[in-house]
């Protein structure tokens, strides 16, 4: 081990300037890299850039004066660089939400672990932990213990371990704000005998909030799944911003705050394209059947059912087609087949486009991956706002798999329980065809108007059958 | 580093952060997090330091396991996104594709 430590290169010393400079290059490099993530064409680019920034930031570390036990580093290395180089090769684009949970909960992780060696360090020390230092320690165990659990909950639902349908615990919110009371009294009590911590009670802090994060998550709906990825992402962001004020670590502080502020955004984003606050997702235990939305009466109401001959007559005759795609797309793995629909369409000389609503998929703009996947261009991905101006001059709209998103009660009902949520606006088209196996209702739970306009046409069937059928129709055309 | 400059870089990186990252398109977000998480792995920097100068049993067990946590989501991290991002941009082309290998751990 001795000889192994003895590196001629030269060592920098810990917290001195050079490895500070260093450290600022490396978080550069991470700003530089998310900067260039505005177009596809650079973004690949980008990637790079911040990569390079973390092993810039990696071989800094390992050059510190007096770091050792190489064996134990290469272990850790080894083991994860593989583990990740292999997950990322195998994973499937459907499987996305749940890898970006999982890694989610490892990060958050890795900072619990990391703060409670900090505190073991400190208090094997016997003198007094500075408050600077030993706050955001806590902080970081906290929120990473949160965010391990609370991700790794999400990771199993997302990958259909566990129920996706709300998992509701009796006194739930009473539980959880005990929990957080004790937390919080804990921590204080640690603060406070700052000259000699307990670190039991710190591992019960660890275990408190590991048992918090599963129960927030627990009784969280598979529709809302966006919002708690995006969430989850912006507390580990932070719980690496709090690890780096504990270490004195510029790179960890800015790179945290990068993550922390994109999950935030995304949370947001995602929260508003659902019409509802973080806050109402987190506590509010949605889908739980909202007692009578719409009709209520049972009765069917009048709406025309067409076969995929029709649908693929009034598409090939059609200029202009618009492709809706919704969560319901992915679970039937129907874009391929959407995607043969289209080529077939642009060999008759149809323009056709896809209208992506921020929340059609799983996690924030999992359909343009998707879609991206079946080879769907670029420019054909059309976000939400940029399209519905266009749906007016659009000879046919196709909506597969979505629901909600294009129910017109959002903007004409102001007693619709998703009144004010932004849609794609169909009802604009000329013409509607929905892909759908029954007028069920969707995640809102309410009737959706637009199975009734009178330009609407529904094509009962599976998503990826229905498709596939018409593609071969309009060549038989 | 005193605690109010380690604050203001705090501030600053977090205006930053909401100024670059509310540029990105929608379409892109999916990449974006998963890049984002690959930059979370910055945190396995704290397991380096840990058990670099660890002296007792249970934090080199501790480290170690936050340096693999750390260099997995790291490494799945920008290997993904560059994936993703080959699905994005291939179009040119017609049907030459080999799946770019590319990040660094």
């Amino acid at each position: 081990m001795s000889a192994l430590s003895q590196i001629p290169a030269a060592v920098l010393e810990p917290g001195g300037d050079a490895a500070t400079a260093l450290y600022i290059v490396a978080f550069s490099l991470f700003i530089i890299g998310v900067r260039r993530g505005t177009h596809p064409t650079t973004a690949k680019q980008g990637n790079m850039i911040a990569a390079v920034g973390m092993a810039v930031a990696v071989v800094t570390t390992l050059l510190l004066d007096g770091i050792g036990n190489w064996g134990l580093i290469a272990l850790g290395l080894g083991i994860g660089t593989t583990v990740g180089v292999v997950a990322s090769i195998r994973v499937q684009m459907t499987e996305m939400p749940q890898m970006v949970a999982l890694y989610n909960g490892v990060g958050g992780g890795a900072v619990a672990l990391i703060a409670w060696s900090e505190i073991r360090h400190g208090i094997s020390l016997g003198e007094e932990i500075p408050l600077d230092e030993l706050i955001p320690v806590l902080f970081a165990a906290v929120v990473g213990s949160v965010s391990f659990w609370g991700s790794n909950i999400a990771f199993a639902k997302l990958q259909d371990l566990i129920p996706t349908r709300p998992l509701a615990v009796p006194g739930q919110q009473v539980i959880n704000a005990v929990l957080l009371i004790g937390i919080v009294v804990a921590c204080t009590d640690i603060a406070i005998n700052n000259d000699d911590p307990s670190q039991a009670i710190f591992i019960a802090v660890l275990l408190a909030a590991g048992l918090l994060g599963n129960l927030v998550v627990l009784p969280i709906g598979g529709a809302d799944m966006p919002v708690v990825i995006s969430l989850l992402n912006a507390f580990t962001g932070l719980s690496a911003a709090a690890a780096g004020f504990a270490l004195d670590n510029v790179a960890l502080i800015v790179a945290g705050t990068l993550v922390g502020s994109s999950g935030t955004i995304l949370t947001m984003e995602m929260a508003t394209a659902m019409n509802r606050s973080v806050g109402n997702v987190l506590f509010a235990g949605f889908g739980g059947a909202p007692a009578g939305g719409g009709g209520g009466d049972g009765e069917e109401r009048p709406h025309t059912a067409i076969g995929a001959q029709d649908a693929a007559i009034k598409l090939a005759y059609a200029d202009t087609v618009t492709i809706v795609p919704g969560y319901g797309l992915a679970v039937a793995q129907a874009q391929h087949a959407i995607k043969e629909v289209a080529n077939e369409l642009e060999r008759r000389g149809v323009t056709v486009n896809y209208a992506i609503h921020p929340v059609a998929g799983r996690m924030p703009g999992h359909m343009n991956v998707l879609l991206a996947e079946a080879d769907v261009p670029y420019e054909q991905l059309r976000e939400m706002e940029e399209i519905n101006p266009e749906m007016p001059r659009t000879d046919v709209a196709v909506v597969v798999g979505a629901n909600d998103v294009t129910n017109p009660a959002a903007k004409n009902d102001p007693d619709s329980p998703i009144a004010g949520m932004p849609i794609i606006e169909v009802d604009q088209a000329q013409q509607v065809i929905v892909i759908k196996r029954s007028l069920s209702p969707g995640f809102a739970g309410i009737d959706n108007d637009l199975f009734y306009e009178p330009n609407t046409s529904m094509l009962f069937a599976d998503a990826k059958q229905a498709a596939s059928d018409i593609a071969a129709e309009i060549q038989q055309l | 580093m005193s605690l109010m400059t380690e604050i203001t870089i705090f501030v600053l990186a977090a205006f930053v952060g909401f100024e670059v990252i509310s540029k990105v398109p929608t379409t892109l977000h999916t990449p974006l997090m998963s890049q984002t998480n690959a930059i979370h792995g910055i945190v396995m920097l704290g397991g380096l330091i840990v058990v670099g100068f660890a002296d007792d049993g249970l934090e080199y067990v501790i480290g170690t396991i936050a340096i693999a946590f750390g260099a997995i989501t790291s490494s799945e991290g920008f290997m993904v996104t560059d994936r993703m991002l080959g699905m994005f941009s291939k179009k040119p082309k017609p049907k030459a594709e080999g799946d770019g290998a590319g990040g660094q751990e």
